[in-house]
């Protein structure tokens, strides 16, 4: 009965428990293959950037029309989709590398955030664009994450192959006339969208903690890529659902209780994974005879 | 692998010229790769040999002349290209790796059928790796990752074959078994491009050689094109490099 009431009973009686539970279930489902193929890309850190560059056009449009989930949506869509472009055309047609074009473009952006947010909001304001509320997901933005969840997977099944190739070798890729920057652009796009989506429940900075947190620990388990995005899945379920029940019993703010949660996920698979976990070294497993 | 006699296709360079940062590194080079030929590309580091095959394989573009081929669309050319260029530990089974091969017939989202994976594991024992369709490829050595590769390009089935340097750090066997391989694919009539080192291997197996040291120095039957005073013509091509060079008089 201890365990029920711990548990479940939070979401049993509590409708915006059951919501926040469903928002930050389809954000891991949505963003947790994303983040394999961030990982995968060596682009965990541009997706920082770009949870970064989302916040110019959240804070604009929370500027312009208040508090409208349309308008905050749409702007920070906007300024995430311009900054991955940007970064993405700079990278194509200079001999600058993804990492720095990556910060270029969204250390302007980022800077035009502050700067509006600071002229004429209030810190409250900021407080909330920033770390976000998931115990406030209204039906309508529910909504909204489960769409985008739902557009991201199916895009990404679509483009599975193509974006697995464009990995692996990407030459190959366009001399057996696929497209890979187009589908470097389509990954980096559907990014984004989950960066916006996840921005809503748990602010611009702590949105990527549930894309890649999840990813990055399912790599230490995972020798293939069906089975570190699966293992991610697992991994972003599990941490939205303990960050939620201790954010709820104790009091503390949601966004940051299910990052930690992923987080702690992520130390103990540096520390124990199968596939290269720290501990690996020191208990050496007997070795086969062939 | 094949379905018999292939189409082959002939490839023109029309005095191309590619180059990096306005540097040429194929420089105003003209010829023909006949359709059905088995041509070595010879020449010093530096010479321009992976970047003509990179401007043949589409991946570069040419800043002056023309490639022109003829006889297959750009989906019937096979490229394989140097191992180093490629992430040896990714995340991949050797099975699901080599059935991108089957691109041109799948494209991004096209099933890989039963006698596709059946067709797939036929080459894999083909290259000498019967039983590794689910090796992670982090656990391939150089030797097998590049056997590997070879299978990929069985199943790509293509009327034009680029190959840069496919046997570098390839122990004796192994290349003679994969030698086999190009050997057959000439006899099935495609064209096979190759990029390689080592001489003696090239007038044993290899009827063309087109010898390259940023300008073409010879093209012509192995024998030929290997001979001694055209060796030396193109030892010492980038021996004063200049950061400031004179701009290409040369007329077209």
């Amino acid at each position: 009965m201890m365990l029920y009431e711990y548990a479940l009973q939070p979401f049993v009686d509590y409708g915006f428990m059951r919501r926040a539970l469903a928002a930050c279930a389809a954000l891991a489902v949505g963003g947790a293959p994303l983040g394999v193929f961030l990982v995968l890309r060596r682009m965990a850190l541009a997706g920082d950037a770009m949870s970064h560059a989302i916040l110019p056009g959240v804070s604009l449009a929370f500027l312009c029309f208040g508090l409208s989930l349309e308008a905050m949506t749409l702007g920070g869509l906007l300024a995430g989709l311009a900054v991955a472009f940007a970064a993405g055309a700079v990278t194509r047609l200079t001999p600058l590398k993804e990492d720095a074009s990556f910060t270029g473009t969204y250390l302007l952006s980022l800077a035009a955030g502050v700067l509006i947010i600071s002229v004429h909001g209030s810190s409250i304001d900021l407080m909330h664009v920033l770390f976000g509320n998931v115990l406030a997901v209204g039906r309508e933005s529910l909504l909204l994450v489960t769409s985008i969840a739902t557009v991201s997977l199916l895009t990404l099944a679509a483009m599975y192959r193509s974006l697995i190739v464009e990995c692996f070798d990407p030459g190959y890729l366009r001399a057996a006339g696929g497209n890979g920057a187009a589908m470097h652009q389509l990954f980096l796009g559907l990014v984004v969208l989950n960066l916006v989506a996840a921005f809503q429940a748990l602010g611009t900075l702590m949105a990527l903690g549930i894309m890649v947190l999840p990813a990055i620990a399912s790599r230490l388990w995972s020798r293939d890529i069906d089975g570190a995005i699966a293992l991610s899945i697992f991994f972003g379920l599990c941490s939205a659902t303990i960050g939620l029940l201790l954010s709820y019993h104790y009091g503390l703010p949601s966004g940051p209780a299910i990052v930690l949660v992923a987080g702690l996920l992520y130390v103990i698979s540096v520390l124990f994974g199968r596939q290269g976990g720290i501990a690996g070294r020191f208990f050496r497993e007997r070795h086969y005879a062939a | 692998m094949g379905d018999g006699i292939a189409m082959s296709a002939a490839v023109t360079l029309d005095n191309v010229t590619i180059s990096y940062n306005r540097h040429p590194a194929v420089h105003h080079v003209s010829g023909t790769f006949e359709a059905g030929s088995l041509t070595a590309v010879a020449g010093p580091n530096g010479a321009g040999k992976s970047t003509l095959l990179k401007g043949i394989a589409g991946i570069l573009s040419p800043d002056e002349g023309h490639i022109s081929i003829k006889g297959a669309t750009r989906k019937r050319i096979a490229y394989l290209p140097q191992a180093a260029e490629l992430q040896r530990d990714f995340p991949m089974t050797v099975l699901h790796m080599i059935v991108t091969g089957y691109w041109q017939k799948t494209g991004g989202t096209g099933a890989i059928t039963a006698a596709m994976r059946e067709q797939a594991s036929e080459a894999l024992a083909a290259v000498g790796l019967r039983g590794f369709e689910k090796r992670p490829l982090s656990g391939l050595s150089a030797g097998q990752f590049q056997r590997a590769l070879f299978a990929r390009l069985l199943l790509q089935d293509a009327a034009l074959m680029l190959l840069d340097e496919p046997f570098a750090a390839i122990d004796a066997d192994t290349t003679a078994q994969l030698m086999d391989i190009i050997l057959r694919w000439h006899q099935e009539n495609r064209t096979v491009i190759c990029v390689l080192h080592d001489f003696e291997q090239i007038k044993k197996y290899f009827p063309q050689c087109l010898l390259l040291a940023r300008e073409c120095i010879a093209w012509d039957s192995s024998a030929k094109a290997l001979q001694p005073e055209h060796l030396l013509g193109a030892r010492f091509f980038h021996d004063n490099w200049n950061a400031a060079p004179n701009l290409c008089e040369r007329a077209v």
